[in-house]
């Protein structure tokens, strides 16, 4: 037998040559685990994310923005599935994960502790925040884990449809009357720097980041992404013709990128911690929607057994 | 030509707002239901009957004339002029309400859509054709929910069978035509209610007997959803329904 040094290069030499790893084969348990939380995390952020913009659904200003809407919500629910499913894969089940989250045990993208005010913020949302998650999840297509890379294709197509639509609805409002624009605005300016802080701490703080590039989790680190995600951006504000809040934005000629101002770490930080605007109505309504609907669960597991019950004695006569 | 138009129109407004406002309820849920999957499924069945709604609100729309959109019909009209029934304003009191209020519902849409594919209207019979395989989805999944809820645990079937005691007393008023309903099932647009009647009847015998649930005898609520009397559940749908358009009124989105 092949001691654990020799199994983890091997695993290792797999990842290298750019093979997938599939669930039943050896891997370290760090590797595991590892996938285990960055999984659901993205699970966990896929189903809160439900909350703000569903906030908008009975008040969509028109019913082609309420069809769109509710379609794009439910694709999170759908994402949120797949990703509990690749999740499972590992040995967990969907109720472990659900109850992680609901204990405020696992952590979920802080973004969705912000509040949606206003019709633009559906707009915002869509352009800015599920910008910023293509970025990474257009880099987790090609991650080593072959369940999530596979979830990540999927994911992603849906994505850059919900970006174009959120895109559509700020330009329509920036096309519209100054109250509209004004609207826009305002949400550009609170959704901005919750949205650079979706790519996570800088690199020098971001403890993970080395091992999960060396496993493909990250192709690149959190401050690349977050350049990347600025170099896009800043045009398309500008085709809408909305100022980006940030008077250090400027475009550097010789790094051929936007440089820009400075994050406020200690708001980002606070609510990591549980200390954002809506954090605990979130985790609220998580737990009501998982509790209320816990006698419901019970009567269709009670009624399938009864029903398995049935054709058991059916078959035996 | 012209009341004959405005009988169409009415008769629109009968189809779309059942549509609108149950779908508008489901919305609601959207994010916060039992499991991942009725979560997806309700907010399908919501997606499927707003799309019916657009179907049938362009086509009124058409027929108003003037500034008249999809938008103007479902959200400037006044708390009077709606046309729907009780049963699918009431409140998502609990999952069993949901199920309770969707397969009442169902049951009675499905043989509404039946008739309509034959509808001598020519958009009524295509949004009819389009909706009867979503309406059949619906009613599959509402009636397995009933029998789920109904047949699973004491509780389940406690807060099933009380849901159904509330709401069963709304749903005469599907069967009870309106001037308009019986002026339009004349003309051969419209459906026979005394038809949809009796298949619904046997729906929800053939249901509630697999569900171990007893039908209620409670007496119809006197209720005149469609002729534009609702209950005080409606100004706060509306309230929301409408606010944008209500807030920022003539602007595009």
């Amino acid at each position: 037998m092949k001691n654990i040094k020799d199994q983890e290069a091997a695993f290792q030499a797999r990842i290298d040559a750019g093979e997938k790893i599939e669930p039943k084969d050896w891997m370290p348990e760090k590797y595991r685990k590892t996938h285990i939380r960055q999984i659901s995390q993205h699970a966990h952020s896929e189903i809160v994310g439900m909350l703000p913009e569903g906030n908008w659904i009975t008040r969509t200003p028109t019913l082609r923005r309420k069809v769109g809407l509710l379609a794009k919500v439910q694709d999170e629910a759908g994402h949120g599935l797949y990703l509990y499913s690749a999740a499972e894969t590992l040995g967990i089940s969907r109720d472990e994960l659900f109850h992680q989250l609901h204990t405020g045990k696992a952590k979920y993208s802080s973004i969705f502790n912000y509040p949606t005010m206003t019709w633009a913020d559906i707009g915002a949302i869509g352009w800015l925040v599920d910008g910023a998650a293509i970025i990474n999840q257009v880099m987790l297509t090609r991650t080593s884990f072959g369940p999530y890379a596979r979830a990540m294709v999927r994911i992603c197509k849906e994505e850059s449809f919900h970006q174009r639509q959120g895109y559509e609805i700020m330009l329509t409002l920036c096309q519209g009357t100054p109250e509209q624009k004004a609207m826009a605005q305002d949400a550009l300016n609170r959704w901005w720097w919750p949205s650079l802080m979706m790519f996570g701490p800088r690199d020098e703080e971001s403890p993970n980041t080395e091992q999960s590039v060396k496993w493909k989790i990250k192709r690149k680190t959190n401050d690349e992404l977050r350049q990347q995600f600025i170099d896009i951006t800043v045009p398309q504000a500008e085709v809408l013709g909305i100022t980006i809040p940030d008077p250090d934005l400027k475009w550097n000629e010789e790094r051929q990128h936007y440089d820009f101002g400075e994050i406020n770490w200690d708001e980002f930080w606070q609510v990591v911690e549980g200390n954002g605007p809506c954090n605990k109505e979130r985790l609220q309504a998580r737990n009501d929607a998982w509790n209320n609907g816990a006698w419901v669960r019970n009567a269709a597991r009670a009624h399938a057994e009864k029903r398995a019950e049935q054709k058991k004695v059916a078959e035996a006569i | 030509m012209e009341n004959k138009n405005k009988s169409l129109i009415d008769y629109l407004l009968i189809l779309g707002d059942n549509s609108l406002i149950l779908g508008h309820r489901l919305s609601e849920l959207c994010g916060h239901g039992p499991s991942l999957e009725t979560d997806i499924a309700l907010t399908n069945i919501s997606l499927d009957l707003f799309g019916q709604v657009r179907s049938y609100f362009q086509y009124a729309a058409e027929l108003t004339g003037g500034d008249s959109t999809e938008d103007t019909i479902a959200m400037k009209r006044m708390d009077r002029e709606y046309r729907h029934t009780w049963l699918v304003e009431q409140p998502n009191k609990d999952f069993a309400y949901v199920i309770g209020r969707q397969f009442l519902f169902d049951a009675f849409h499905l043989p509404l859509l039946e008739q309509l594919v034959n509808s001598k209207d020519e958009m009524i019979a295509a949004v009819a054709a389009k909706s009867i395989k979503e309406s059949r989805y619906h009613l599959r999944f509402s009636s397995s929910w009933m029998e789920r809820l109904g047949d699973g645990t004491q509780e389940s079937h406690q807060r099933m069978q009380s849901a159904i005691n509330d709401l069963y007393p709304f749903t005469y008023e599907f069967f009870e035509e309106t001037e308009t309903e019986k002026l339009i099932f004349e003309a051969g647009i419209g459906a026979d209610l005394k038809v949809i009647e009796s298949t619904y009847r046997q729906t929800v015998k053939d249901v509630f007997a697999k569900a171990n649930l007893e039908i209620p005898t409670a007496p119809a609520r006197k209720t005149d959803g469609k002729k534009g009397i609702h209950s005080e559940q409606l100004g706060f749908i509306l309230a929301e329904l409408q606010f944008m358009q209500r807030a920022y009124p003539n602007m595009t989105w």
